[in-house]
């Protein structure tokens, strides 16, 4: 399960680095043992601190890209680069993922979830209790410190989940669909909350999603993904400034990037039985 | 709510009075009957003999604990790291697995006069308690082992978790439920495999637990002690349920669902 040849193409960063990139996948395909092409030859560079959405249709791969970045799968081919930071914190990961279902250890409670990173990376017990004190606080759930994950409903169990894979500070913030369970009202307050935590911390973030909507109003760059093997469809910047708001989604502004990232999706799907 | 409360009143009332008519029909039956103890006791008969014998039967129960005891600490040592073994090495898995069927499918009272010859008694004794009660907690804890939630041994994969790591702070704990699962199974199993070579080895002409004084008094047409001692065994094994349900209830009442109330 190891998969060597991926960490030793992950590993070194540098070239990655000197460009000021993230994240840089090269002609990067994945088939897996079934024998089902997930992916590619796809490719796809990060700057760092920006913030981009993977969007695409279900199985066009766009979790499987983000699963390559982790490292949690190998590619069948191609490289796949993600820069490092040049000094090694104590604890320090250089990239969060989070999932879309909240993958809480339900045997114990929000802050032993939170300092899972940390423990297995041996960090001491007091420089790991400030930072998780640090990451609950960021997250709102400081008083929830002691709650065990039944007790939460779905968008705090996300916080919890986001609060998890920031308590390590990392400089890549991989999201897999997060909020596509949760009801429209805690996704827009968890949306807000995330573009708050992207302007105050600039951290690189890829973001899986399925809606247009949530992708046009969090990202500076939307990338569409065509279906089977997944391929880049088309790439939409949101050039507008920030900080957005509320005024921004119901603005005339929001709509027309709506539009055009719906219309580019359009061939990803087209001609799909069942689509 | 009275009305929840009241039922739980019910479902404890109804057992005990059931139990209630039960041994006065007997009591009954036999009286008017004029049954003789050594074809059938009455209750009240049973329960003289078990105070009267109470110090060989204590002795006796005790052994008899001992031994489930021991065969169940041997089933649960032997259950759980048998499957750690087989979740860290599929190749031992597969080589022993099929043997572990086999000891779980013979039947253990053809297999007990054969540990009897090759092994001490007290040992054999233990062993047998051990085959009946080991198999249970093996599936179940490799059932548990298995059923780790994928995305967490993701991120477990992702933060670069050594395998110790994994299975202390991953593997272990999920399977818990399916481990306490497995250990309840065990505890009634290891009273049976205890029960039953003890009758072996009795046949054999030794041994004291309660087992074999059913055996001896059965010899002897002391059939009120048979029964006294038949009670025991009972309680006994209520008892060792009870309380690794208990154990189950309290380990897992904060976050498995088996441990949660309805309402939650």
């Amino acid at each position: 399960m190891s998969e060597p040849a991926a960490l030793s193409e992950t590993e070194s960063g540098t070239e990655a680095d000197s460009a000021g990139l993230a994240v840089s996948l090269r002609g990067v395909t994945k088939v897996y043992d079934s024998g089902v092409s997930a992916l590619g030859p796809f490719d796809l560079d990060v700057r760092k601190g920006e913030f981009v959405s993977l969007l695409g249709p279900s199985g066009c791969g766009k979790s499987t890209a983000l699963r390559l970045i982790a490292g949690l799968n190998a590619p069948t081919s191609g490289t796949v680069r993600v820069s490092r930071p040049a000094v090694e914190v104590s604890g320090g990961h250089s990239i969060g993922f989070v999932f879309q279902e909240p993958t809480l250890m339900p045997w114990t409670n929000v802050r032993e979830n939170v300092r899972l990173p940390l423990k297995l990376a041996h960090v001491p017990a007091a420089p790991a209790n400030a930072r998780i004190d640090a990451a609950l606080a960021q997250m709102g759930l400081s008083e929830f410190a002691d709650a065990y994950p039944r007790e939460l409903s779905g968008g705090m169990k996300m916080r919890v989940s986001l609060a998890r894979a920031l308590v390590t500070d990392p400089d890549i913030l991989l999201m897999d669909e997060p909020f596509a369970a949760l009801d429209e009202i805690t996704r827009f307050r968890l949306n807000n909350d995330l573009l708050a935590l992207w302007r105050n911390l600039r951290k690189t973030v890829i973001f899986v999603t399925h809606s247009v909507f949530e992708s046009v109003y969090l990202s500076q760059r939307v990338v569409v993904m065509t279906s089977r093997p997944g391929r880049l469809g088309a790439e939409i910047r949101i050039d507008v400034p920030e900080p957005r708001g509320e005024e921004f989604r119901t603005s005339a502004d929001y709509a027309g990037y709506c539009r055009r990232v719906s219309n580019a999706l359009v061939p990803s799907y087209a001609g799909q039985p069942g689509a | 709510m009275p009305d929840s409360r009241a039922l739980r009143l019910v479902r404890i009332l109804l057992p005990v009075a059931v139990l209630a008519l039960g041994i006065a029909a007997w009591e009954l039956v036999v009286r008017l009957n004029d049954i003789p103890p050594y074809v059938l006791p009455g209750p009240s008969a049973v329960f003289r003999t078990l105070i009267a014998d109470w110090p060989v039967l204590s002795q006796s129960l005790l052994t008899t604990l001992v031994t489930t005891l021991e065969g169940f600490a041997a089933a649960a040592l032997g259950g759980i790291g048998l499957a750690l073994l087989f979740n860290q090495s599929k190749w031992l898995e597969y080589s022993l697995f099929p043997y572990a069927v086999i000891l779980q499918v013979t039947p253990v009272i053809a297999v007990a006069p054969l540990l009897l010859i090759y092994l001490p008694q007290q040992t054999a004794v233990i062993v047998c308690a051990w085959i009946v009660g080991f198999f249970p907690v093996l599936s179940n804890t490799t059932l548990g082992l298995n059923s780790v939630d994928r995305n967490l041994a993701g991120l477990f994969r992702l933060y670069g978790a050594s395998r110790l790591q994994t299975l202390c702070y991953l593997k272990l704990p999920a399977a818990l439920p399916f481990i306490l699962g497995g250990l309840r199974i065990a505890g009634g199993l290891s009273l049976i495999g205890a029960v039953v070579a003890e009758i072996a080895a009795g046949s054999a002409g030794a041994g004291s637990g309660l087992a074999y004084r059913i055996a001896e008094s059965g010899y002897r047409l002391n059939i009120p002690r048979m029964f006294a001692a038949l009670l025991l065994l009972s309680a006994a094994g209520i008892v060792i349920y009870g309380l690794l349900a208990l154990t189950s209830h309290l380990v897992l009442r904060r976050w498995h669902e088996s441990a949660l109330g309805k309402e939650n």
